[in-house]
C-alpha cells in the first residue's frame, strides 16, 4: 500500500509536466487553431536557455524560471510573425507540418552542437534534500515542481477564462472581424498568446532541467505523449488539458508500478478509447 | 547518407569489373559506417565513429600502395527494420565491403543476418549482447569491443566480492537489456550473491522515478542498471535525487561511456565503478590517438571505446587485405584471415581474435575520479582492476556457437 501511495505522488509530478505542456498546446490551439508541433523544441530551448544562463552569465535557476520563458517566448513571437501567421484560415494541416518542420529543424541544430547525451544542471541549493514522508523518500525539488505548475496553470486559467484580456482573446478567436471593428489590435494578440503558450513550455524546460539531463531530444520524447493528453482532454480545453494532464501522469505512474512494459503505451491505449467513445475529447465540446 | 559521383563510378568500375572477369588484383574497398547518428547513443557512436574511420583510412598509408577506399555513413535510428534495410542497400547497390561500428544489439543482430546471407563484413563495435559471437555468430561477424558477457564478469564479479551480494535490476526492455541482465544474473548467482526482482523500463525512458522507487523498495545492496545511453544517465541523475546512494544501496552501471560520465559531471559520477576496454588516458599510444581524435571533433570530445573500436578494427582489416593482396569482396576469406593474424594496435595492445568471432583484449574495471582528483577536462577515471584477455570474455567450453569445433 506505501508503494502505491509514492507511485501516485512520482505520477504526480510526472503529471505537472503533461499538464504545463498540454495547457500551452491547448491556449495555442485555442486561440490559433495551429497545432503546434514545435512544442517539443521549444520546451528543449527552455532547458537550454537555464543551462547557458547559469553556464555562461552565473543566473541562478529562479532567474531563469523568468528569463528563459521570455527569451524562448520572443522566439516563439518571431516564428509567428514571420511563419505561423501565412497559415491563418487555412487547413490544420499545414501549421502541423510547418511547426513539425521547425521542431527538427531546432532539435537538428542543438544536436549537432550540443550532442545527444545532454549537459548537466544542478537541483539549486534551497531545493536540494528531500524528507521523509513515511511511505516514500520525498525529493524537495520535486515536491516544488508540483505545486509550482499548479500555481502557473491555475493562473494561465484564470487570465484567460476569468480577465477582460483573455475575454478579448477568446472573443477574437470567435470572431475576429467584428473585434477588430471594437479597435483590438487582433494580430497583435494573437502573437502574444503565441508567446504566452511557448512561454509555458520553455518554463516547463526550466522546471525539468534540474531531473532530466538538459538534451536536444528531450522534447521530442515528451511530446507524442503530451499530444495524446491534449486530445483525452479534448482540443482546446484550458481545464480539460490541466486535469488530464495531471491524471494521466498519476495513471502511467500506476502503470509502471503494476505492468512497467506498458508504460509508455497506457497513454495511447486511453487515447484510443477516448476517440472511439467521445471523439471531442473528455471536455471537448463539438466543434 | 552520402551519395557521392566517385561512388557511383565505383560501383559501375566494379559491377563491369565483375562481368568482364577481371584478372588483376581488385584493390576498391569501401566501408560503411552504420550507427546512430541523431537519437540517444549518437555520442558514443554516431559522426565520432566516422571520423575514427576516417583516421584509420588516413593512418594505414593504403591509398599510397595503390588501394582506392572509400568511406560512407548512415543513420540507423536505432530501429532494426531501417538498419537492415540500409545494410541490403549497401551491399547490392553501393557494394560496401564492410560494416563498421552498428551499435545497438536490436539493429546489429538484424544487420548480422544481412550481412551472413550476403557474404560481407560486419566488425561490431557498438552493439553489447553476447548472443553475436554465441548463438547468433556467423564466419562473416567480429565482436571488437565489449560484450554483455564481458560486462558482467567484469563489474558484476567484482561488485559482489566487495560485499554487494544481492541484487535488483533496471533494464531497458529490448535485446541489449535482456542479454546484459542475464549475463549480469548469471555472474551473481555464480559468484554467491542472489538476484532478488527487476523492473523493465521502456527505451528512450525520461523519467525513472517509479522504477528506482521499485528499487528502492526492493533493499537490494546493488541497483544493477542493465540499460545505457541516456537512460543510465537519467537513472544515475534521479538516483541521486532520491536518496539511493546516500540510503546505502550501490548504483551498478552495468555499460557506461566516457560521454556517460561527461554528460553528467564528476560531481553526480563520482564513485560509479564500471568496466570498459579502452580509456584515453591509458598510455602514450592511446593518448596520442585521442589527442588527434578530439582535434577533429566539433565539440571536442575523447574517443569512447565504440569510436577507439571503429579505429582499431579498421587498421586490422587493412593489414588482412594487404597480407590477401587484393580481391577483398569475399567477407567470409577477408574474416577468416583476419582470425589469422594476432592484432596489435596502439589503442587495444595485442589481441587475437577467436573462432566465434570474438575480440580478445584485457578489460579494465574504472572507478570514476572525485571532482577533486580530477586534473583537466575529460580527466575521469582511476583504473582499479585488469582481466587478463582469455579471461574476460565468455569460455569456448561454454559457448554453443556452431563454428567452435568441440
Amino acid at each position: 500500500m506505501q508503494a502505491l501511495y509514492a507511485q501516485l505522488l512520482v505520477g504526480l509530478i510526472n503529471g505537472s509536466f503533461y499538464a504545463l505542456l498540454s495547457l500551452g498546446l491547448a491556449v495555442i490551439f485555442g486561440m490559433l487553431n495551429i497545432i503546434n508541433f514545435a512544442h517539443g523544441a521549444l520546451y528543449m530551448m527552455g532547458a537550454f536557455v537555464a543551462y547557458f544562463l547559469l553556464s555562461l552569465g552565473g543566473i541562478n535557476y529562479w532567474w531563469a524560471l523568468l528569463i528563459a520563458p521570455v527569451i524562448v517566448g520572443i522566439f516563439g513571437m518571431i516564428l509567428e510573425r514571420t511563419m505561423l501567421q501565412w497559415l491563418t484560415g487555412l487547413d490544420h494541416l499545414y501549421g502541423l507540418l510547418l511547426t513539425f518542420g521547425i521542431a527538427l529543424i531546432v532539435q537538428g541544430v542543438f544536436q549537432n552542437y550540443f550532442g545527444s547525451s545532454g549537459l548537466p544542471y544542478a537541483i539549486p541549493d534551497q531545493l536540494k534534500g528531500g524528507m521523509n514522508l513515511g511511505f516514500m523518500f520525498l525529493p524537495i525539488y520535486r515536491g516544488w515542481v508540483v505545486v509550482f505548475s499548479l500555481v502557473v496553470c491555475l493562473a494561465t486559467w484564470f487570465l484567460i477564462e476569468k480577465t477582460q484580456l483573455g475575454a478579448y482573446l477568446r472573443a477574437a478567436t470567435e470572431n475576429p472581424t467584428l473585434v477588430r471593428a471594437f479597435g483590438i489590435n487582433v494580430p497583435r494578440m494573437i502573437t502574444l498568446t503565441y508567446g504566452l503558450g511557448v512561454g509555458l513550455a520553455a518554463l516547463a524546460g526550466v522546471l525539468s532541467a534540474p531531473i532530466n539531463q538538459v538534451r536536444p531530444l528531450m522534447g521530442a520524447d515528451l511530446i507524442i505523449v503530451v499530444f495524446a493528453v491534449v486530445v483525452i482532454g479534448g482540443m482546446g480545453s484550458i481545464m480539460g488539458s490541466i486535469i488530464t494532464g495531471f491524471a494521466l501522469g498519476v495513471i502511467e505512474g500506476l502503470t509502471k508500478y503494476f505492468y512497467p512494459e506498458a508504460s509508455n503505451t497506457v497513454v495511447f491505449v486511453l487515447m484510443v478509447l477516448v476517440l472511439l467513445v467521445k471523439p471531442t475529447g473528455l471536455t471537448g465540446r463539438a466543434a | 547518407m552520402k551519395h557521392s559521383i566517385s561512388a557511383m563510378l565505383l560501383g559501375t568500375a566494379l559491377a563491369l569489373g565483375a562481368a568482364g572477369g577481371a584478372v588483376a588484383q581488385d584493390k576498391n574497398i569501401k566501408i560503411g559506417v552504420l550507427t546512430d547518428n541523431s537519437g540517444l547513443y549518437a555520442d558514443l557512436g554516431g559522426s565520432g565513429s566516422t571520423v575514427a574511420a576516417q583516421m584509420a583510412i588516413e593512418d594505414s598509408g593504403l591509398a599510397a600502395k595503390g588501394w582506392k577506399l572509400d568511406l560512407i555513413s548512415a543513420d540507423h535510428q536505432n530501429k532494426p527494420d531501417i538498419g537492415s534495410t540500409i545494410a541490403r542497400q549497401w551491399i547490392d547497390v553501393e557494394k560496401v565491403d564492410i560494416f563498421m561500428d552498428v551499435l545497438n544489439s536490436g539493429v546489429a543482430l538484424a544487420v548480422n543476418n544481412v550481412v551472413k546471407e550476403k557474404n560481407s563484413i560486419l566488425i561490431d563495435t557498438g552493439a553489447a549482447t553476447s548472443d553475436l559471437t554465441n548463438a547468433q555468430c556467423s564466419p562473416n561477424t567480429i565482436h571488437w569491443v565489449y560484450d554483455t558477457y564481458m560486462l558482467a564478469n567484469s563489474t558484476g564479479q567484482a561488485l559482489v566480492k566487495a560485499g554487494g551480494d544481492t541484487w535488483y535490476f533496471l533494464t531497458a526492455d529490448y535485446a541489449f537489456g535482456h542479454a546484459l541482465e542475464r549475463d549480469t544474473a548469471a555472474v551473481v548467482v555464480k559468484s554467491g550473491g542472489k538476484v532478488i526482482g527487476n523492473v523493465k523500463h521502456p527505451l528512450n525512458t525520461a523519467d525513472f522515478s517509479s522504477f528506482l522507487l521499485q528499487a528502492q523498495a526492493s533493499k537490494a545492496k546493488i541497483i544493477g542498471m542493465a540499460n545505457a545511453g541516456g537512460d543510465t544517465t537519467n537513472t544515475i541523475k534521479q538516483a541521486a535525487e532520491f536518496g539511493i546512494v546516500s540510503g546505502g544501496q550501490k548504483l551498478a552501471g552495468l555499460l557506461l561511456f566516457i560521454t556517460d560520465v561527461h554528460s553528467l559531471g564528476l560531481k553526480v559520477a563520482q564513485g560509479l565503478n564500471f568496466t570498459e576496454t579502452f580509456y584515453w588516458d591509458m598510455n602514450d599510444g592511446t593518448r596520442a590517438f585521442s589527442k588527434r581524435f578530439s582535434e577533429r571533433m566539433k565539440n571536442k570530445a575523447m574517443p569512447s571505446m565504440v569510436q577507439a573500436g571503429v579505429y582499431s578494427g579498421l587498421l586490422h582489416y587493412f593489414k588482412a587485405l594487404e597480407a590477401m593482396g587484393g580481391n577483398p569482396h569475399d567477407g567470409a576469406k577477408v574474416v577468416a584471415k583476419m582470425k589469422e593474424m594476432p592484432t596489435d594496435d596502439p589503442l587495444f595492445g595485442k589481441g587475437t581474435i577467436r573462432e566465434d568471432g570474438r575480440k580478445l583484449h584485457p578489460a579494465y574495471l574504472f572507478e570514476v575520479k572525485k571532482p577533486e582528483e580530477s586534473k583537466g577536462p575529460w580527466d575521469y577515471y582511476k583504473l582499479i582492476g585488469t582481466t587478463a584477455a582469455d579471461q574476460a570474455f565468455r569460455p569456448l567450453s561454454e559457448s554453443v556457437c556452431p563454428l567452435v569445433k568441440k
